[in-house]
């Protein structure tokens, strides 16, 4: 199984049209999963058409009232407009509130766990197959990073820097990375000692060209599904680091700020506050993990029939 | 033939009337409270800070008593009077016995205030309620206390001072006082357990010289997040809980399981402004460029008052668990104004005030304030930026941690002097009369004379400061009161700072347990009854 | 092998000296400790005494030198808030926590596995996609949320379980633990779930996505044809096969359920030392913060070493690090 591995990555630079074009294919044969392109696609849609589609400039204090707080669904805004998913806690349209939440959750969730993944990649990579002494020290700054509480991290990186959407990417990136870098290690390690690394050894090539090519597509399942957990995990570990009151700023809310300022309202009746934008963050991360479970199953070697 | 006879012995029960009893009545002699922040330790001298005090108040007790409106009476001391203008003469009250039977004596009060400076690594003593006082007894119940000059605030130290048993705790350290050893006072309720971080338990002192307390047993829970603390009540975990988040407040009170308490809290939460610098760091105009620090225009500051609306944010934000603020303490305490009133809500005027003052296209400015050390206080901060923003002033807001915040507010920035240019925070005066609100506050700050140690703002005005201390030095009450009240209206008609709301304090309990709620933020099993 | 142990310890104490510096620096930077520890009333006079009797008032690298000279003493100093030896506190609570954290893990194990085999077998089945679906929903919504959620749901409106708090405990063989009596397990029952719940989904997946590999994988196919039992063939050939990364995961997983029970200890008022952290981050309270990191990184550094000996011995092809070159 493997040499035939080796034989087709070595093959994959002539053939990369062809490739991608099966590749495409292979992804659009499960319905599930372009349902799940379609959700993420319209999400980002409306991400990006925030500012046309919203009712609400819901960063602009001049133009939130706390008059209009705590509304249901449906109620009149003093502005006029409808709030159809009612208001938060300052008198924020949530619907408004959503759209724009939607941008800050998707950018924070998404570079940040690509960031972490790349960086962990790299390191783990480098750690299992280069080995020894290189491995030891990466290893245990993986383990320093680890029992590094992140509301810690998030402190002092707040303290440092101050709140906002940039800090708390790099808070995220510093909390994940060590996760990417420990499993990669992990399926590296298994990979390294087979036959066709070997064989990529002996005939001379280079060890970026070795790790790259060789090792780093045979650890990408893993990859790929801690990355679609991560990402998913990163929006909420933005909202639970928010919840503890060191994550993004109140005034520009994502939707764990949303969901974190509702916390207080959910024993009190008024669900929506924090309701409506749950819904939206779990429609975010279905759609991320269905495209992202779809992926992963193409592009894994060893599922191919 | 089983169920037969239980449900008519139920129908039994249903005719004599007690059925209708809840089922946490079998336990009826166990009181369950719900407390928002643990004490960090069982020693009464070791942190003086509320969790810590509210739950020593039922092991030991003081001189001096304060009541559910911080007004003073007796305590372990029956009776006092002034010999002159510098010795004080208490009676102390006699038959009183620790919960280890040894007699309550003078002896024990000179070993607790010789404790007080002695606990060591003490992250808060108070030393500040012994500080200049000469302790010297006359008899075992008659004690002689001596000050320097004339200090009128005795009472209100000697009320915040617990005595221990010279007996029991003569050479405890505090972690010993935690384990019960040494954890021996006079108050209505001995020291059973404590379980840092889950509970602290008591139980009834049946030779309390005030007769038997209610309850035979007292369990203190720890709760930090606010639905939970709501959940444990609703699903019969404890049977009372401070703190009750606002958003809540509504709903419990319109569920028939539950009743709502609350009384007005001596917390003031303001708005502090930039005096002390001619260029404050977080005012710019609105195109970026440096101006100078409008603070220092009266007019600004009046325009800035009139530009909140309280009453919205006492009624949207605060959904009524506040009242509107025109001074640094509600009128009902001592030392306070009768005159000042909240100003009134006026965009217009705001604006006029701004216009007039040279900023007819007002600013930009940063609010910086706490995250989660007031109830609400993110969402106040951006209620008072979306009305600053609606009068012309640019206003951003900047919540920070606590432990972020109040290090750089107080000392933050150039030489250990305070960051900001726009603080929100709170004030809750702990002597329960207006010098502890208006020296902290607005007295200039002396770190030497202990006046202005709050004073983030480095609000300055001389008037204030000579009638403070002239209060100060005044031992006749009425006054004292006069003065402090004089110079409160003097340092709001200067808009020294912005007051916004004084706090309600709410607790909620099961039905049929009623809570009397206190002014000072303090849970007290005594407070509670049947 | 005791060679490659006492290597690992050697490298454990470097650690631990870097979290040393990087907590000490780390709290210095987020502010004056002093702020959290006196009454918000406190004067000027009052704040500047305890700074001096905490040293807060000395240079930045004589107050390391301070802390480092406590942390040597080997109580890693008082805690600034309670007064104890910070080491002695943290144990105090690790019980509580150890045991939550346990009680997660087995339930992760003992849901998600069959769960995640049984999608990877048969993935086109309506039940393994809406356990696909239903794994999603783990990750997806923030614990404090799902927690409170939990609460309102089994203690509020059903009144099953209690909300908050540890039951009652006894001591067993030197250990600590509310899970001998019935009260204790029910305590236990929505806190370990709150928890357990990413782990859940992250079984799932793993089980599932290493189940697919293996069932393609030549030596399954032969052993079906060879008419192999259905049984002994996910008994045997798969189940070895997923237990490499899920044994990692999992291993580095409990790690990071000590780690993240501070949210859930907080919700549920769990007295175990995440809440503890928790209150000590927000206080600066620095050698309760130190001497917690330290715990966890014993911690890290013993699963580390216990997966990394696991894998040699479910692998034979990895090599224990530090043994070759």
């Amino acid at each position: 199984m493997s040499d035939l591995t080796l034989t087709k990555k070595a093959e994959a630079p002539q053939k990369a049209k062809g490739e991608f074009a099966r590749f495409v294919e292979r992804f659009l044969e499960d319905r599930v999963a372009v349902f799940g392109l379609a959700l993420i696609s319209v999400i980002v849609l409306l991400a990006v058409l925030a500012p046309l589609i919203a009712p609400q400039n819901p960063y602009d204090l001049g133009r939130v009232d706390i008059m209009d707080s705590r509304q249901p669904p449906g109620a009149q805004a003093l502005d006029g407009f409808t709030m159809w998913l009612g208001s938060d806690g300052v008198g924020r349209d949530l619907w408004s509130g959503i759209l724009y939440g939607l941008r800050i959750s998707l950018m924070v969730g998404l570079v940040s766990g690509l960031i972490a993944a790349c960086l962990g990649l790299v390191i783990g990579l480098v750690a299992a197959y280069f080995g020894g002494r290189i491995e030891n020290v990466i290893m245990r700054i993986v383990d320093l990073q680890l029992s590094l509480p992140s509301v810690l991290v998030a402190l002092i990186l707040v303290a440092l820097l101050g709140k906002g959407v940039d800090k708390i990417i790099l808070a995220l990136v510093v909390v994940q990375w060590a996760y990417y870098a420990r499993t990669v290690r992990g399926s590296a390690l298994v990979e390294r000692r087979k036959e066709y690394v070997e064989a990529a050894r002996s005939l001379g090539l280079s060890h970026t060209r070795t790790m790259l090519r060789h090792i780093l597509p045979n650890c990408l399942a893993p990859v790929i599904v801690i990355a679609t957990v991560q990402t998913a995990h990163a929006i909420s570990l933005e909202a639970t680091l928010s919840f503890l009151g060191v994550g993004l700023p109140q005034t520009e809310p994502s939707l764990g700020v949303l969901i974190s300022n509702g916390f207080q309202y959910m024993l009190s009746g008024k669900y929506w506050i924090s309701f409506f934008p749950g819904v939206a963050l779990l429609l975010t991360i279905v759609g991320i993990n269905l495209v992202g479970d779809r992926l992963r199953d193409v592009l894994n070697p060893r599922l191919e029939k | 033939m089983t169920i037969t006879r239980r449900s008519l012995a139920f129908a039994g029960a249903l005719l004599a009337g007690i059925a209708a009893m809840p089922v946490g009545a079998a336990t009826a002699q166990e009181l369950k409270i719900g407390l928002a922040a643990e004490p960090s330790s069982a020693d009464p001298h070791f942190h003086n800070l509320t969790p810590n005090n509210q739950v020593a108040r039922h092991i030991f007790e003081t001189l001096i008593s304060q009541d559910e409106f911080q007004r003073l009476g007796v305590g372990l001391a029956q009776s006092w009077k002034l010999i002159d203008d510098l010795t004080w003469e208490f009676s102390l009250r006699p038959n009183v016995k620790f919960h280890d039977g040894s007699p309550f004596t003078a002896d024990d009060v000179i070993f607790s205030f010789n404790r007080v400076p002695n606990v060591p690594k003490s992250p808060a003593p108070k030393t500040s309620f012994i500080r200049g006082k000469t302790l010297e007894k006359v008899n075992d119940l008659t004690l002689r206390i001596k000050t320097p000059s004339p200090y009128p605030l005795m009472l209100n130290d000697l009320a915040q001072i617990e005595i221990m048993s010279a007996k029991a705790a003569a050479n405890v350290t505090t972690e010993d006082l935690n384990a019960g050893k040494g954890t021996v006072g006079t108050g209505p309720y001995q020291f059973v357990e404590f379980v840092p971080g889950d509970r602290l338990v008591l139980k009834r002192n049946d030779a309390h010289w005030a007769g038997k307390p209610a309850w035979e047993k007292v369990t203190f829970r720890f709760i930090k997040a606010d639905p939970t603390r709501v959940a444990a009540l609703l699903s019969g975990d404890v049977d009372v809980i401070e703190n009750v988040p606002s958003a809540d407040v509504t709903r419990l009170k319109s569920d028939n399981r539950v009743t709502v308490s609350s009384a007005l809290s001596n917390r003031l939460i303001y708005l502090h402004m930039d005096r002390l610098r001619d260029d404050t760091p977080f005012i710019k105009a609105k195109d970026g460029s440096a101006i100078k620090n409008p603070f220092n225009n009266l007019k600004v500051r009046q325009a800035l008052s009139m530009a909140l609306n309280r009453q919205a944010i006492v009624d949207r934000i605060m959904e009524g668990e506040a009242v509107v603020a025109g001074q640094l303490l509600p009128d009902i305490y001592q030392g306070t104004s009768r005159t000042l009133k909240p100003v009134a809500y006026n965009v217009d005027g705001a604006r006029k005030l701004l216009a007039e003052a040279g900023f007819p296209n007002g600013f930009s400015l940063t609010i910086h304030g706490p995250n989660g050390r007031y109830p609400n206080d993110t969402k106040v901060i951006e209620a008072v930026a979306q009305m600053f923003t609606r009068v012309g002033i640019d206003t951003k807001v900047e919540t920070l941690p606590p432990a972020v915040f109040f290090s750089r507010a107080s000392t933050g920035g150039p030489n250990r002097t305070p960051e900001f240019s726009m603080i929100l925070a709170g004030w809750s005066a702990g002597t329960g009369e207006a010098s502890g609100s208006l020296g902290p506050l607005l007295g200039t700050f002396d770190a030497q004379a202990g006046i202005g140690s709050a004073n983030r703002g480095r609000y300055s005005n001389p008037e204030v400061d000579a009638l403070l201390k002239k209060a100060l030095a005044t031992v006749n009450d009425g006054e004292r009161a006069k003065l402090l009240a004089q110079g409160t209206e003097v340092a709001i008609n200067d808009v020294g700072l912005i007051p916004v709301y004084y706090n309600k304090n709410t607790w909620a309990a099961r039905k049929g347990l009623k809570v009397i709620g206190r002014t000072d933020e303090y849970t007290l099993a005594m407070s509670i009854t049947r | 092998m005791l060679a490659f142990i006492i290597r690992r310890v050697a490298q454990a104490l470097f650690v631990v000296l870097a979290m040393v510096v990087i907590v000490f620096f780390g709290t210095y930077v987020v502010g004056d400790p002093v702020w959290m520890m006196v009454p918000g009333d406190a004067t000027q006079e009052q704040v500047e005494q305890v700074r001096r009797e905490f040293g807060f008032d000395k240079p930045v690298y004589l107050q390391f030198m301070l802390f480092v000279a406590d942390v040597l003493q080997g109580e890693f100093g008082r805690s600034y808030v309670h007064g104890g030896s910070a080491i002695g506190l943290i144990l105090d609570r690790m019980p509580a926590t150890l045991e939550l954290a346990f009680v997660a893990l087995v339930m992760a194990i003992v849901i998600g596995m069959p769960l995640g085999l049984f999608a990877g077998l048969k993935p086109d089945h309506p039940a393994a996609r809406a356990i696909m679906a239903g794994s999603i929903l783990g990750f997806s919504l923030p614990t404090f949320w799902v927690g409170l959620m939990l609460i309102m749901f089994f203690s509020v409106m059903l009144g099953w379980l209690p909300a908050t708090g540890r039951g009652p405990t006894t001591t067993i063989l030197g250990i600590e633990t509310s899970l001998l009596t019935l009260q204790g397990w029910k305590h236990i029952a929505l806190p370990a779930l709150n928890l357990a719940l990413l782990k859940i989904s992250l079984v799932i997946r793993l089980a599932r996505s290493g189940t697919r590999e293996a069932s393609l994988q030549d030596y399954v196919k032969f052993a079906r044809a060879k008419g192999l039992s259905p049984r002994r063939i996910v008994g045997v050939h798969i189940l070895k096969n997923i237990m490499i990364p899920i044994v990692t995961v999992l291993g580095l997983e409990f790690g990071s359920l000590v780690a993240f029970s501070i949210v859930t200890e907080t919700i549920f008022a769990w007295p175990g030392m995440g809440k503890l952290l928790l209150e000590s981050i927000q206080r600066l309270d620095r050698p309760l913060i130190v001497a917690y990191v330290m715990v966890v990184v014993l911690l890290f550094v013993t699963i580390n070493l216990i997966v990394d000996i696991l894998y040699s011995a479910l692998d034979p092809r990895v090599r224990l690090a530090g043994k070759n070159e």
